[in-house]
């Protein structure tokens, strides 16, 4: 996924001289030939990632469209202040592309996991924040990115991610896409969960339970509209996110929900990583079953539920 | 070296026009009643030397390309600023007694989408080199010879992220940017020798690739003469230590760490104040 976001940064840039690409001592090799045939707009600082936002602003002060990729924490915690002020205040152009988002850099520990890198990103005004669930979602998304208005946060996965969306219909950001029908619950996940989500839903099919997934590429803006429509009639919604469940896809489906007044709204479930730092190693793998982001853990999460909202055994009080 | 004066050592002496400029800050302040009127004193030849005989700009035309850009870095320095830009006709003078109003244009830190004039929005320090960087570069992709000049304050450069910037700017070889320092040794708290000492300063800037010079930042004509002399050197962004006095011109609140912000500011305290400024006349 990072290959196909950084391979998009390259061709825009070859069709647009606003284009720019901005690292922070990344890899060696790192768009090679960006460097090679592009090299007054391709930009290797150091590590200096809140100096690096701000020559960004500056950038789009002249018009340019800087597009900056590093780990996720080091644009989400490290250079916050810079993000929020530099980019979000003056809603500016800014393309932030954050490599590992969630637990991609498992082994390498908390320091460059991204947890709650949407939480943040989320809260700044002006940000829009997108997690695309594979390389094909990215390749669809980028183009788009080129003209659309004020900053944006795209959470790169691992690399070598199944491919799970399909090119239908037209990717537009800020829409949520149904990928699954379903009337019994709905399942809402952002990211590269979207895989399991939509196998848990076709376990649960086969148990008689038809369960719609709704993917959501764009968590900010969040397509309130989709959502709603399609957890009108359900019994349940589970929200799958590689992020902490605070400030995230589940808390802005939670938020939606509360809000919307459904005579009968939908028992809710966030999945996702519990208020800690995850304080292993191992592999993102791990990391998610280990904390139940797996189709195994999300059609559970339905079934308890399911049963949760059952009509309760009504008891007979003798008079 | 030539030894640089210190405009603290010697009576100070200003001219009618850097006079007037105070008066119209203090004209500011007794609508406004609060702000970071030390600095505001400190940067005020600089600016008014940056504005009225350095920078390219048309004040008719404030988004016009071809123009040099200005970061005040030191957001809270923004009481000089609005002084200057209503007095160059950015936006009209009336405009400098709303400030801090509910509705006004003019905040405690500036804002670029409401203020003619104001490149970027500033306050949180630490930002405004890294900004100019950017503008710099992308002045030099358009292959545009606008210069960029950014005022740094003596405490901001306590944040690692001005070093950073320094970094990339030398890198790059920008000798269209210029940052100014205003270097009045007295930050929020107290002397910058005691809340974190920035010594040798002129001489960090070198090591950091920057063609450095040191000025009294009081002495007009000390400050045109090395600011025609921009860029220092070839292939390098210049530095411009200005040995400035907080407070400067309003004698008993110069250097006093208790007049880097006030609020509240009584009708006598601005009696006082204009008294005190109309004392350096004579």
């Amino acid at each position: 996924m990072r290959k196909a976001c950084l391979d998009a940064v390259y061709e825009m840039a070859l069709r647009d001289t606003r284009v720019v690409f901005i690292g922070s001592d990344l890899g060696a090799g790192t768009l090679d030939n960006f460097r090679r045939n592009l090299p007054d707009r391709f930009f290797m600082e150091g590590v200096s990632e809140a100096a690096i936002v701000g020559m960004m602003a500056g950038l789009a002060m002249s018009g340019r469209i800087p597009y900056m990729n590093t780990i996720a924490p080091f644009i989400v915690r490290r250079a916050c202040e810079q993000v929020a002020l530099d980019a979000c205040l003056h809603r500016f152009p800014l393309r932030f592309l954050a490599s590992g988002g969630g637990v991609v850099y498992a082994p390498l520990g908390p320091t460059h996991l991204a947890v709650e890198d949407i939480a943040l990103m989320r809260a700044l005004p002006n940000m829009t924040v997108i997690a695309p669930a594979d390389a094909e979602e990215m390749r669809r998304l980028m183009p788009l990115t080129l003209d659309y208005p004020g900053p944006i946060y795209i959470r790169l996965a691992k690399g070598g991610d199944p491919i799970v969306t399909t090119a239908a219909g037209d990717f537009e950001i800020g829409r949520a896409i149904p990928m699954r029908q379903g009337r019994d619950a709905l399942i809402v996940t952002t990211g590269v969960l979207l895989k399991s989500a939509l196998e848990s839903a076709q376990v649960l099919s086969q148990q008689g339970i038809e369960a719609g997934v709704l993917h959501v590429p764009t968590v900010k803006p969040f397509d309130t509209e989709t959502m709603l429509d399609m957890a009108r009639h359900v019994r349940v919604v589970v929200t799958a996110e590689e992020h902490s469940i605070i400030g995230g896809l589940g808390s802005a489906v939670a938020e939606v929900l509360a809000e919307a007044a459904f005579d009968r709204p939908p028992r809710l479930a966030r999945l996702g990583f519990p208020d800690v730092f995850p304080d292993h190693y191992g592999s993102q793998a791990e990391h998610l079953a280990h904390y139940g982001l797996t189709s195994e853990g999300i059609r559970s999460a339905v079934l308890r539920l399911l049963d949760v909202v059952r009509p309760p055994h009504r008891e007979t009080t003798p008079r | 070296m030539p030894t640089v004066p210190q405009s603290h050592d010697r009576p100070a002496t200003l001219d009618e026009r850097s006079l007037q400029l105070r008066r119209d800050i203090l004209w500011m302040l007794s609508a406004v009643r609060r702000g970071h009127i030390g600095s505001a004193f400190s940067t005020l030849e600089i600016l008014r030397v940056l504005y009225d005989e350095v920078l390219r700009i048309d004040p008719t035309r404030p988004d016009w390309n071809e123009r040099d850009r200005f970061v005040l870095s030191k957001g809270h320095g923004c009481l000089g600023l609005y002084a200057v830009l209503a007095d160059k006709g950015f936006f009209p003078r009336e405009e400098l007694l709303r400030a801090c109003s509910f509705d006004g244009i003019l905040g405690g830190h500036p804002d670029y989408d409401k203020v003619p004039g104001v490149e970027a929005s500033t306050g949180s320090l630490g930002h405004g080199l890294a900004i100019g960087v950017g503008i710099a570069i992308g002045a030099r992709l358009d292959g545009r010879d606008s210069r960029v000049f950014v005022l740094v304050g003596d405490g901001e450069c306590d944040e690692g992220s001005i070093w950073e910037a320094a970094m990339i700017a030398a890198k790059h070889r920008l000798d269209r940017l210029t940052v100014f320092v205003d270097y009045n040794k007295m930050q929020s708290y107290g002397p910058t020798t005691d809340v974190v000492d920035l010594e040798p300063f002129a001489d960090k800037w070198r090591s950091f690739g920057f063609a450095a010079r040191e000025v009294d930042g009081h002495d007009v004509q000390a400050l045109r003469e090395t600011m025609s002399a921009l860029p220092f050197e070839a292939g390098r962004p210049s530095a411009i230590i200005c040995h400035t006095v907080k407070g400067k011109g309003i004698p008993y609140i110069e250097g006093d760490p208790a007049w880097h912000h006030k609020s509240r500011l009584s009708d006598g305290d601005l009696t006082r104040l204009q008294a005190a400024l109309e004392g350096e006349q004579a």
